[in-house]
């Protein structure tokens, strides 16, 4: 599985940033004339409402996806992992606070917080990534502070302690190391929660606009035609489970070859 | 018991406290005037200032919180800037018809993860094992928003068996309910098959077998009856699956419940019925998490020692 998450995600990785020269025609350009026209050899995909070809703006949408995965992962795991590593590591009154806060966001279903975070900042792709980073960096909080409570007891924390290694020195180099393949496993989920998040959004209304050829409002320009053209809503939609699945085997196959238990089986 | 459920409950009160807040805040958060945003570009300084006085937005911070907070004890969430309409009104009339649905959606998200986690566990290893695996996880990844208009395209325009969207029938609640309970029967096959597994790894069902119990009776009798327990819970802990799912669903086929009346009031900026909403949504959720806990506590004893 692992094998297939990865050739997925490469492949994917590889399109999006080759998209700017092997797009057969321009994302933006339009051919009104042709505007719904279904899957041809010029145009494997089809074409929009608008006559756009579908299959340079798929290829062109996987930049977008791409782009808030990574910074809304890069953003999510950084804060939590400071919050995270500070909450166990110190304890006490920060613990509460930073526990307290992880609570009350985790009371917010799946993306709600920032269906109404968007909806009140503005929809577009700057606010999409802050929204979604401020409800991401959650789980990767509560993953580093549950290995960060367990590495502070350990023999080389206290060694290091005792050597008189200041708290960033022994949070760096000591503790957070350990809490490492669970970020990266929850790292790698993240990248499909996001793209699929971003997508909803767009798919709302409340992500991407258009004209930037993003998956989720392509779907959603999709919506009014789905009985005269279908195509426009089957694309975009298999590109986004593709990748998301493809980031889902990747986090799955991560997990089982950290997981520890499987060694001891 | 008496101690961990009065203990649970008050842990409850900063949690709800702190969605409050956040709810509150929600609209404080508009760039530059609230009032303004709501009513756009073209309004009027006096429609602007009479709004604002109707929000309460001219008085102090912390009065507004206060008069927030008494508002919600009274179980008043304001008034619609859309159709003047109480909020809890707008809401209360929308609940059941998401109560129908995200039921609806857990029992075929419950009917589709049931055979296909015992036989994925059953068959651990086997190719059987590996496509219902595979099939989960291609129910997480691929979105209710494509899931849906794939079905419609299939089952109502195609095929012409179901109505394409809106309420009444039970033909009506088919689509909406198996988009939604999709994603749900990926995450609940997995955790069946997880939770199978570790008791047919038990002694008692080497055991039952040994007496003679048939294989198919080890199961479904015994192990299959206690792990049982975790998924229920896991059924409960994943509601908020459903509910944000909802406002999607909801959304793709004009089902009249509180996630499609949270999408059209943030496209009217009827910020008072969106603030009614999201606090309804994640009041539900947080209460639905509760009883979930209070009852594997009440399942379980371990559990309720352990936490207290």
């Amino acid at each position: 599985m692992i094998r297939i998450g990865a050739v997925i995600v490469l492949v994917t990785v590889i399109a999006a940033i080759a998209a700017p020269w092997v797009v057969p025609y321009d994302p933006a350009s339009q051919e009104l004339w042709l505007r719904l026209d279904r899957p041809s050899v010029a145009h494997p995909f089809g074409l929009d409402e608008l006559g756009r070809d579908i299959f340079s703006r798929v290829l062109a949408g996987a930049r977008i996806s791409l782009l808030v995965g990574l910074t809304v992962v890069s953003i999510s795991s950084f804060v939590g992992i400071l919050l995270g590593s500070v909450a166990g590591y110190f304890g006490g009154w920060i613990d509460d606070v930073i526990s307290r806060a992880i609570d009350v966001l985790l009371a917010f279903p799946g993306i709600l917080l920032a269906i109404a975070l968007v909806a009140v900042l503005g929809p577009n792709l700057t606010n999409v990534v802050m929204a979604l980073s401020f409800i991401g960096w959650v789980g990767y909080a509560r993953v580093v502070r549950g290995q960060v409570l367990k590495a502070r007891e350990l023999e080389f924390v206290q060694a290091a302690r005792a050597l008189g290694a200041g708290t960033p020195r022994i949070l760096l180099r000591h503790v957070i190391p350990t809490a490492m393949p669970a970020v990266m496993v929850q790292a790698t989920l993240g990248m499909a929660g996001a793209i699929l998040a971003e997508a909803s959004l767009s798919f709302l209304g409340l992500g991407v606009q258009p004209p930037t050829p993003s998956w989720g409002t392509m779907l959603n320009g999709g919506r009014l035609h789905l009985l005269d053209a279908p195509h426009l809503t089957i694309f975009p939609g298999a590109a986004i489970a593709a990748l998301v699945l493809g980031f889902n085997f990747l986090g799955d196959g991560l997990r089982d070859e950290l997981d520890p238990k499987r060694y001891r089986a | 018991m008496l101690k961990y459920l009065l203990r649970r409950l008050l842990l409850t009160i900063p949690v709800l406290l702190g969605v409050a807040t956040l709810v509150f805040a929600l609209i404080h958060l508009i760039p530059g005037d609230p009032a303004q945003a709501m009513l756009g570009e073209g309004a009027s300084p006096e429609d602007i200032t009479q709004l604002r006085e109707r929000l309460g937005l001219d008085r102090p911070l912390l009065v507004q919180y206060a008069s927030f907070l008494q508002g919600l004890l009274r179980g008043d969430l304001g008034v619609s800037l859309r159709n003047d309409l109480p909020v809890t009104q707008q809401i209360l009339e929308r609940m059941p018809a998401t109560a129908e649905l995200a039921f609806a959606s857990m029992t075929v998200a419950v009917l589709i993860a049931l055979p296909l986690g015992i036989v994925a566990a059953v068959w651990r290893g086997t190719l059987v094992d590996f496509s219902a695996m595979t099939l989960s996880l291609v129910g997480i990844s691929v979105p209710n928003f494509w899931l849906g208009p794939l079905l419609a395209i299939v089952f109502a325009v195609e095929l012409g068996w179901l109505p394409v969207g809106g309420r009444g029938t039970l033909g009506h609640l088919v689509l909406p309910a198996v988009t939604l309970g999709a994603a749900l029967a990926a995450i609940l096959a997995r955790m069946t098959r997880a939770s199978l597994l570790e008791e047919l790894r038990e002694p008692y069902v080497l055991a039952a077998r040994a007496k003679g119990v048939s294989r198919t009776r080890a199961v479904l009798h015994h192990a299959l009856r206690n792990s049982l327990i975790p998924i229920v819970t896991i059924l409960g802990l994943q509601f908020g699956v459903v509910l944000t799912g909802a406002v999607i669903t909801e959304t793709i086929f004009a089902w009249p419940g509180i996630g499609r009346l949270l999408i059209q009031s943030i496209s009217f900026r009827d910020y008072p019925t969106v603030q009614g909403c999201v606090l309804l949504i994640a009041v539900t959720y947080v209460g639905v998490n509760l009883i979930t806990d209070l009852m594997y506590g009440f399942l379980d004893p371990r559990i309720r020692v352990d936490r207290s």
